[in-house]
Parts: structure tokens; C-alpha cells; sequence
């Protein structure tokens, strides 16, 4: 645990600003439209499972995450209920499910290197994975346009 | 419970990024319809990236764009940071009577500390609780210099103001004065290469300043006061400097690549690890220096003459024993507990967290809080409740991190 830290401590002083990046990656959630929350998480559907994260903005606003809780496979969730939780050394921040739906999936990269969520929030710093109830809670939800919106006239 | 949205904790919505230090109880921010003050650094703040918010009324970083805070808090413990902490009440007290009016609201032996000599020690209120926790720094006979907490600035003040008021009505010869923040300013500058960075720049034969003692001297060219103490568990000094030469002193000392700035997050995170209160979390007007383990803040002669604010309580304490007491609390693995988690002991509770968080030099988590006095002991293993779940934790001895001050031996 000692020696995680630390390396988790020196890869952070040498990564630059996180800007979301376009990289192409295999789970890649870069070309799904993303739909947010006004608690700063995000969901992208792919098919009837929505993959769900944190926005950049949120995770520069809890800082270097370092513990990570994920909610178990099988699990079934509501939109807004709380589902996990980000710890970082100054602040704990619960986790509240975007949409309803079943638990498939959870990134267990995320959970042993939490600093993923940092360094990639929409991309391998992705949450969980959820069979979607529906997909009617989407239209409650923002899109990209309105976010970006809201981040700027709410903060 | 300590855990909140993300909403909750990191925005409001009138502001850029407002963050949250969990662990510091958010009695500390300060009434939002008071104007938060600027410290005398705000400038070099902004100029160094540091993330602004309002903590106990005052606008000072959370940590700096360059560094995260387990970063911050590691370079700090093999280097040396320079912590803002303007926003503490520093006081000075003057008059020959100054000495016994300071040791009627406090259990410290000062007459028995020579002159130039700092203690830790606590105001207390009738029933032995503490109204708040500071530095008093025998200056000489007739003067005084005391630091103490900003989120206790206004409560301190006026406790100051009238016990010192009513002393004076005795025909007591006494003045107080309490320095704005516009007027003067306070870092910290701590780290095992605190000293070695600081000499260079101040004619004080900083081998000489012992832990705990305090001076005047000259630091960057300007007057400054200097004390060999801190927040941290490191050897370092605090510097006390007119306002109006805080950016210089301070842009003099960053001129050296060991030296860093730090905010809040690291400065939290560092006093955990040294097992050290922070006011309003760890102790508070409801608990005593016995219940917080402070017994030691009672000095001997003190004790004898048992004549400070709740001494019939606290020597009962002292002789009989308290129903609880604060500990440290260690968690291997998993998740930090953060203040109001519960403790439990085969599935009672048996008492609660007061501080925590992970602990970027050990690895895992630390935590302080009071437990049941059955199980202060160190090793004792107990489960403290996280969102629900119970996980293993141990009680711990403090500080979890080995002191470094300087200490002549």
C-alpha cells in the first residue's frame, strides 16, 4: 500500500493538466454521445448498456483520487440513488448512478489505480457498466451542449 | 456522515471551484454573508496557481496547480513547504501582569518558561473544556505572543478581551492587542530542509533556536519574529512578517528549488499523520485535555495549584480516569473513515472518528477520534463503519508519522 501510493504520488507529478483527449482506445466512450448530471457524472450508451464516469470538471475538482469504492455486478440501481464513492486525500465524494439499470460491469482498473480517473475520466477512468432499465431518463439528462452550459452558468 | 455528492462538496453555485476538506468541519468556512478577507499573500497565491476557497473566512489555497496534495504533503516531508497561515490570530500582550492573567485562562506553567520560550497549552472554560487550542510565546516578563486558531478568531477575541478587562479592573497592569491580518502575516515554513533553506537568509543562528523557542531577527532584510514550530511534525519555523513585506519574504525563500508552496489539503493531511488536533474536530468546548489526551498541556505546577478554569473537573480526571479518549486509528486497506464514522466493537458503538483520511506517507489510512476507555490501548482492534460497511481498524499510537522537531538533547 506504501509503495502504491508513492507511485501513484510520482505519476501524478509528472503528468501534465488533463485535458480530454481524443485517444482511440479499445473501450473507447470518446465517440458515444456522453449525457451528464448536474453531480458531474456522466453516462454513454452504447446499444442497452450505458458506461458511466466523472467529468473532467469533477475530477479536477476532487483532485487525485486514491480510493475508489464501485458498485458489484448484478447490483441493481436507480437514477440518483448513490452507488459507490471517490475518496481523495481531502474529500470523500459519493458516486450517484446517472440512470437506472443492472451492474455488468466494473472497472477494476479504476478501483486498483484510482489516479486513472484523473488522468482519463472519459475514457479508461470510466466507473461502471449498466444494463439500461430504459432509456427514457437519457432526456432528463444533459447533453454536451447543455453541460457545457451549465458548467458555465453555474460555476 | 462525512460523504457527500459531488454537487454538495466541491460546488455551490456561485462560485468557480469551491472545494472541501472533509476532514476540517465546515464550522470553520465562514458565514457567507461576511466578505471572505484576502491574507496578505492572496497575490502570490493567484501568481502560483493555488486553488482559492473561503476557509474560516479567509481566501487560501487548497493546493496549487503544480502539485497534488499527497505530492505536496510527500515533498514536504522530504524537502520543505511554505503553508499561509495569516488567517491565525496572532496576539500580543504586554504589562507586568501579563504572565499571571495568561495563566488564569490557561493550565501552561509561564512563569516557570523562560523568556523566548513557546508552549502549546489551551483556553478553558469552566467545566475544563477547551475554548480553543494555541502557541504562547513568553516574549519576556511583561510581554506575550500568542497564536491561535482563525476559525476561533472572533470567540477568542472577546474571551481575550473580557478576562483581561476584568483583570485590569483589579488594578492590573495589562494591555492587549490583536493584530489584523491587513497588518501582519504568518507562514509556515516546514520540512527537514525548512532550516537549511531559511538560514541563508536571516542572521538568527537558527542552530541556537531550539524547538519551541522564538526570536526576532532579520529574515530577507526585514524585521521578522520566528518561532521553531508547526503543523506538521517536521522541524521547521513559523515567520511572523509586517504585512506589507509578506510577498518578499516569502518569493525570498521560494527562490530556493527545496522550498514549495502548499495549501490547506497537504497542511491537513500532514498534522494526521503527526497526531495532532485540529479545533473543532478533534476537541472542542465539550472535551477536556484528559478526554484529548493533552493531559500533558496540565503542567506540574499547575496541577498543584489547581487554579485554572475547570481544575476541580480536570483534576478529578487526572485521578479517576474519563469515560473516553481520543486515539489514533489506523486502516490498512479500503477506505479512509472521515469525521462522525462510527466506531464498533462487536457490533456496539463505542465511540466516533474525529479526523481522518488516507495517509500519503504510510500508505492506507489514519484517522483520530475517542473510544470507550476500554479500548485505548494501542493494538487494539476495533470496525469502524464506512458507508455501511465494517472495516477492520486498529487503535494506533500517534503520531503515526515520527516527529522531527529540533530537539536539543
Amino acid at each position: 500500500m506504501t509503495s502504491s501510493i508513492i507511485r501513484i504520488a510520482a505519476r501524478i507529478t509528472k503528468c501534465r493538466p488533463i485535458t480530454a483527449c481524443s485517444r482511440h482506445h479499445q473501450y473507447s466512450t470518446e465517440k458515444k454521445a456522453r449525457y451528464y448530471t448536474k453531480k458531474h457524472e456522466w453516462v454513454a450508451v452504447n446499444g442497452d448498456i450505458g458506461t458511466v464516469g466523472i467529468s473532467q470538471y469533477a475530477q479536477e475538482a476532487l483532485g487525485e483520487v486514491v480510493f475508489v469504492q464501485l458498485p458489484d455486478v448484478g447490483k441493481q440501481v436507480s437514477a440518483g440513488e448513490e452507488c459507490g464513492a471517490l475518496e481523495s486525500v481531502k474529500a470523500a465524494s459519493e458516486i450517484f448512478s446517472p440512470i437506472s439499470g443492472t451492474v455488468t460491469e466494473k472497472n477494476d482498473k479504476a478501483e486498483s489505480t484510482p489516479s486513472l480517473i484523473n488522468k482519463s475520466c472519459y475514457e479508461d477512468g470510466w466507473l461502471f457498466r449498466l444494463k439500461l432499465a430504459g432509456t427514457e431518463e437519457l432526456k432528463k439528462l444533459m447533453d454536451q451542449t447543455a453541460y457545457d452550459k451549465y458548467l458555465q452558468e453555474s460555476h | 456522515m462525512c460523504s457527500q455528492s459531488l454537487t454538495r462538496v466541491l460546488f455551490t453555485k456561485q462560485s468557480n471551484l469551491k472545494w472541501c476538506i472533509n476532514t476540517i468541519n465546515n464550522r470553520l468556512y465562514s458565514d457567507k454573508s461576511v466578505k471572505p478577507k484576502k491574507t496578505p499573500l492572496y497575490d502570490l497565491h493567484e501568481k502560483y496557481g493555488g486553488k482559492v476557497v473561503d476557509f474560516a473566512g479567509f481566501l487560501l489555497p487548497v493546493q496549487y496547480s503544480d502539485m497534488s496534495v499527497s505530492t505536496s504533503h510527500l515533498f514536504t516531508r522530504s524537502s520543505a513547504s511554505i503553508f499561509d497561515v495569516s488567517h491565525m490570530l496572532q496576539t500580543n500582550v504586554y504589562g507586568k501582569d501579563c504572565v499571571s492573567w495568561f495563566e488564569s485562562i490557561c493550565p501552561v506553567d509561564l512563569k516557570g518558561m523562560a523568556n523566548g520560550s513557546s508552549s502549546l497549552t489551551v483556553f478553558l472554560n469552566n467545566n475544563g473544556g477547551i475554548i480553543d487550542d494555541l502557541i504562547v510565546t513568553k516574549v519576556k516578563e511583561d510581554q506575550l505572543y500568542i497564536v491561535s486558531n482563525a476559525g476561533r478568531m472572533e470567540i477568542d477575541k472577546q474571551h481575550m478581551q473580557e478576562t483581561s478587562e476584568t483583570y485590569k479592573k483589579s488594578g492590573k497592569d495589562l494591555t492587549v492587542e490583536f493584530l489584523d491580518v491587513s497588518q501582519r502575516a504568518l507562514i509556515a515554513v516546514q520540512g527537514p530542509k525548512a532550516v537549511t533553506s531559511l538560514q541563508p537568509l536571516t542572521n538568527i543562528p537558527l542552530a541556537d533556536l531550539i524547538f519551541m523557542t522564538s526570536t526576532i531577527g532579520k529574515v530577507a532584510g526585514i524585521e521578522c519574529r520566528v518561532t521553531r514550530c508547526g503543523y506538521t511534525g517536521e522541524d521547521g519555523v513559523e515567520i511572523s512578517i509586517p504585512a506589507d513585506k509578506a510577498i518578499t519574504v516569502t518569493e525570498a525563500l521560494l527562490q530556493n528549488s527545496d522550498v514549495k508552496l502548499a495549501g490547506l489539503g497537504a497542511r491537513d493531511s500532514l498534522r494526521l499523520e503527526a497526531g495532532l488536533c485540529l479545533y473543532g474536530n478533534d476537541i472542542d468546548e465539550t472535551i477536556t485535555p484528559v478526554e484529548a489526551s493533552l493531559t500533558w498541556l496540565i503542567a506540574k505546577r499547575r496541577r498543584g495549584e489547581a487554579n485554572f478554569p475547570g481544575a476541580d473537573i480536570i483534576m478529578r480526571q487526572i485521578k479517576e480516569g474519563v469515560d473516553k479518549r481520543r486515539v489514533g486509528i489506523r486502516i490498512e486497506k479500503g477506505a479512509p473513515a472521515r469525521k462522525d464514522a462510527v466506531l464498533k466493537n462487536e457490533g456496539k458503538d463505542i465511540g466516533k472518528v474525529t479526523s481522518g483520511c488516507p495517509s500519503p506517507s504510510l500508505g492506507g489510512n489514519v484517522a483520530m477520534g475517542y473510544v470507550a476507555e476500554q479500548f485505548k490501548k494501542s493494538g487494539t482492534e476495533l470496525f469502524v463503519n464506512i458507508r455501511g460497511k465494517d472495516v477492520r481498524c486498529v487503535v494506533a499510537k500517534m503520531p503515526f508519522v515520527p516527529s522531527r522537531y529540533y530537539i536539543k538533547k
